[in-house]
């Protein structure tokens, strides 16, 4: 069965980097052409798999940012101290190869069909790739679902998306800047309050779903705080990237 | 918040080894805490990579429900912690 891909089967394959757009100065989107790609829906990931020159392996989850149906993109944040991000951020080129497997994952996603439910949708930083999927997804089924965005960036810089996150239609979206503002800003300033979650929250009645996504700390903030206005918990669904700092 | 916690991911942070070890998509399966008795999805409890080995736990009693650890090619498997693990 060497080489055979089998059905339901998760195997890592070579993909080949195809456009490639920085997003900040820190954050890049990477278009991807996979050759054996079964769909995706919004809200998944896919893994990456770097191998060293001395055989070292580090693998990586990165939530897909682009809508079922569209060109398979992933948008990374570069860290520091990372593995994989600098490399992903900073030295792939049009034209490379990468070895990944997915999709995966299917809690965290939303499917555009039958939905009734109108969205809130919370990102804190980088957590806005997953939800960029789902407004795309929205936005190219035409879908009727109300949708708010609460979106906490650390400065206008650092927003992700920047120039689509007002071209979703009739979504409403809430940025909060959290480290610096720009003279004359409209949007709100510092961390999400419960506030700001009451401004963006349908209410209950509604049966809203709640997909929040960012920093470990943020994520749980948000998601306590929507279950404070009387969200079920079960119907916020929540994705953790891990760490302290960040918005 | 203590420097644990801050490493401290989700179950969607391992679709990808879930699916790798069960043969199919995990992260919404219903797990039970065999500690505590809390059930919820898998995409929802506390998952740290960085331990030796990958580590799930409960996010109500915080009790160990999975560990992973892959030796050589292979990933050994450790599910005591889980009272009962329902797929959709």
């Amino acid at each position: 069965m060497a080489g055979t891909a089998v059905r339901g089967r998760l195997t890592w394959q070579v993909a080949t980097v195809g456009e490639v757009i920085d997003e900040t100065p820190t954050v890049r989107t990477i278009e991807l052409d996979v050759p054996d790609w079964a769909g995706h829906r919004a809200g998944q990931h896919l893994d990456v798999r770097l191998t060293a020159e001395d055989g070292y392996v580090a693998e990586r989850s990165y939530s897909i940012a682009s809508a079922p149906g569209e060109q398979v993109a992933i948008t990374v944040q570069r860290i520091a101290d990372g593995e994989v991000s600098p490399y992903l951020t900073t030295e792939l080129r049009r034209g490379d190869q990468l070895e990944l497997r997915g999709p995966v994952g299917g809690y965290f996603v939303w499917d555009a069909g039958g939905a009734v439910s109108p969205l809130v949708l919370v990102a804190g930083g980088s957590g806005i790739v997953p939800l960029r999927s789902i407004l795309r997804h929205r936005q190219r089924s035409s879908s009727m679902v109300p949708a708010r965005l609460l979106y906490s960036a650390r400065s206008l810089p650092e927003v992700i998306y920047h120039d689509e996150l007002g071209g979703y239609g009739a979504v409403a979206v809430t940025c909060t800047l959290t480290r610096r503002q720009p003279p004359g800003w409209a949007g709100h300033a510092g961390r999400v309050t419960p506030a700001m979650l009451a401004e963006v929250a349908w209410p209950t009645r509604q049966d809203p779903l709640a997909f929040v996504c960012g920093p470990t700390s943020f994520t749980e903030y948000a998601a306590d705080g929507l279950v404070a206005l009387g969200y079920p918990p079960h119907r916020v669904k929540t994705e953790r990237f891990g760490g302290t700092g960040g918005p | 918040m203590d420097a644990l916690d801050a490493r401290a991911l989700d179950g969607n942070a391992i679709a990808g080894l879930l699916h790798e070890v069960f043969g199919t998509e995990m992260t919404p399966a219903i797990g039970t805490c065999a500690s505590c008795g809390a059930t919820g999805p898998l995409a929802e409890c506390v998952v740290y990579l960085r331990a030796p080995g990958t580590v799930v736990r409960c996010r109500r009693c915080t009790g160990l429900l999975i560990v992973i650890v892959r030796v050589r090619e292979m990933n050994c498997v450790d599910l005591r912690g889980l009272a009962a693990l329902a797929t959709g």
